[in-house]
């Protein structure tokens, strides 16, 4: 008898799916959703701030910046390199370089006399130190030319340009509006 | 006292407790003193736990104040620079003792059967410990401290298609700042617990299946003797050893584990000329470095540290125990320790000339004495069984095969019964 009784709640009849699975089913989705919800607050807190984002953009002055000479000013903390090249520096420059990440040199400047690159090795984040005609990052390496675009390893790919726009001939404004 | 302890036996089980885990606890009587060094691991977290509190009545966690505060416990607060040598010296400690224990672990054969959960739960541990060491770094906030942050921070930016977003998510900046320091400072003074936790679950496990012996041979019943005193006199004598040489360091060279570059503010403007991991993480930073491609040593130096996780699968060998009679383990062993020396060597030296070549045929070597194992393991196993075992060894894996055999008759008993049934 008792057997009987219990035989139709044991099948698993696709057809006919039992109440009870279901609202266990469905009572698990709504519960571990919840859970992962609920982590979110926690997770996006993590992220930069208002006020960090705030800080999206900086001016920088390009008067006083003789060719040849670079200027490191920093951008969302990161140091960002503004390098006034000289004629025979833009010229070396001309075409798609030497690396192995080929980019135009025209289209890593607005102007082709100034360079603005973000100064942080593609690598591993350590900044370059200017060796004579290369940049070269004192952490692994990697070595890059006038124009930002790697020479030599492990740094996987050229330094990154920023946003950014002449606002005057002698002023850039690095970064977008964030916020 | 007799009748409080008889009014708690009723309600918690202590002296039985006590009893069973701890003064009656039966230990192998041929422990050597390789294998002190778990006991001395758990004194070295309660020192580095009961240092990193006091010190953290002084620091300050704010990327303006923090290296300054570290100078104020240096120089105001009293024994603060006891404090902070202790912390700082028993970084330093804690990777040695738990290194000197894990090659104990291989060097015996430890992590074979039945201690797989054992040698899992200490890799746990080896990476959290990692992580709680790597952050504690952070925090004195030297250009050391910032500039490993940055590179071990811009490590998650090789992962594919969200790596930036990733690495950002961390700091909560776009480069390391006041929210990645006192993140880490949360996470720093966290993690310990949780290593405690963690800790709890390793004994548990010790417990359950007993330690192993330098024999690797399980030993009859009449081989163990109680842990207490046993034990106890034999782990407080090597404590006393240990207590003398990091007393040693702490007073006259606290400074050897510091270096000079940390006693700078940090300044993300400026990286210094040539930045070094901590002596305890220079192998795995030599791999990242060996590896040519970014994501690939990513991958390399995390797979590097993981890997000892499969070393139960890997070790395929049926004779019992570790290199005592088994002398390619015991060749590998030694050949292993030193490429983790040439590993640590290439890790500390600026990456021109020979030191790259060398670190690559250090890295590959470090991989493939992982990869042959499971056949070199096979073969000696074979060579040792021609030329004739020790009777001890011969009669335990019998017992052991039969044991096996004795399980299979079981399950196909079991499976036999059942189609009965049906």
């Amino acid at each position: 008898m008792a057997d009987e009784k219990k035989k139709p709640i044991k099948t698993k009849n696709p057809k006919d799916p039992q109440r009870r699975d279901f609202l266990t089913l469905a009572t698990g989705v709504v519960a571990s959703t919840g859970a992962v919800a609920a982590t979110w607050p926690f997770i996006s807190s993590m992220n930069p701030s208002t006020d960090v984002l705030a800080n999206a953009t900086s001016e920088a002055s390009l008067k006083g910046i003789r060719a040849g000479e670079v200027k490191t000013i920093e951008w969302q903390g990161k140091p960002i390199f503004i390098f006034h090249r000289q004629e025979k520096q833009i010229a070396t420059m001309e075409g798609r370089g030497e690396g192995f990440d080929p980019e135009n040199d025209s289209d890593r400047v607005k102007r082709p006399d100034w360079l603005v690159v973000v100064g942080i090795c593609t690598h591993l984040g350590c900044v370059p130190l200017r060796k004579k005609e290369v940049w070269f990052c004192p952490c692994h390496g990697s070595v890059y030319d006038n124009s930002g675009r790697v020479l030599v390893g492990p740094a996987p790919r050229n330094l990154d340009i920023p946003d950014y726009k002449f606002i005057d001939p002698d002023t850039i404004v690095i970064g977008k509006e964030q916020v | 006292m007799k009748k409080v302890l008889r009014w708690i036996d009723q309600r918690f089980p202590l002296t039985s407790f006590i009893k069973h885990e701890l003064t009656e606890y039966p230990t192998p009587r041929n422990l050597s003193y390789w294998w002190n060094f778990g006991s001395l691991a758990g004194i070295v977290l309660m020192i580095q736990i009961v240092s990193g509190i006091f010190l953290a009545m002084h620091y300050k966690a704010d990327a303006t104040l923090a290296f300054d505060s570290v100078e104020h416990i240096m120089r105001n607060v009293n024994y603060g620079w006891l404090i902070r040598y202790l912390h700082s010296t028993g970084a330093t400690a804690f990777f040695v003792v738990i290194y000197i224990h894990m090659l104990r672990t291989l060097y015996y054969g430890s992590y074979r059967s039945p201690r797989e959960i054992m040698w899992w739960t200490g890799q746990g541990l080896l990476v959290l410990l990692m992580a709680t060491a790597f952050m504690g770094y952070l925090l004195p906030w030297g250009q050391m401290s910032y500039w490993g942050a940055q590179v071990i921070t811009s490590l998650f930016g090789a992962m594919p298609f969200f790596g930036d977003e990733l690495v950002t998510w961390l700091r909560g900046d776009f480069i390391v700042g006041d929210a990645t320091l006192t993140r880490f400072f949360a996470l720093h003074y966290l993690l310990p617990f949780i290593i405690v936790a963690a800790v709890f679950i390793h004994l548990v496990a010790l417990h359950s299946v007993k330690s192993s012996n330098p024999s690797g041979i399980n030993l009859a019943d009449k081989d163990n003797i109680p842990f207490h005193p046993y034990f106890t006199v034999k782990d407080l004598f090597g404590l006393c050893i240990f207590l003398v040489i990091f007393s040693y360091f702490v007073f006259y060279k606290p400074n050897l584990f510091i270096m000079a570059e940390n006693y700078v503010p940090a300044n993300p403007m400026q990286t210094p000329a040539h930045i070094v991991p901590e002596w305890y993480f220079l192998p795995f930073y030599a791999i990242l470095r060996s590896v040519p491609d970014l994501l690939g040593g990513v991958i390399a130096m995390g797979l590097s540290v993981m890997i000892f996780a499969a070393m139960p699968f890997l070790d395929r060998s049926k004779i019992p125990g570790g290199s005592r009679y088994r002398p390619f383990h015991r060749f590998m062993f030694y050949a292993f320790v030193i490429d983790i020396m040439v590993l640590a060597y290439v890790g500390a030296a600026a990456p021109e000339g020979f030191v790259i070549p060398l670190g690559q045929i250090a890295t590959f070597f470090y991989f493939a004495s992982f990869a042959i194992l499971p056949f070199a393991s096979k073969i000696e196993e074979k060579w040792l069984i021609k030329r004739g075992l020790p009777a001890e060894v011969e009669a335990m894996m019998q017992s052991e095969e039969a044991q096996k055999a004795d399980r299979r008759q079981r399950k196909q008993d079991r499976r036999k019964t059942k189609r009965k049934d049906q």
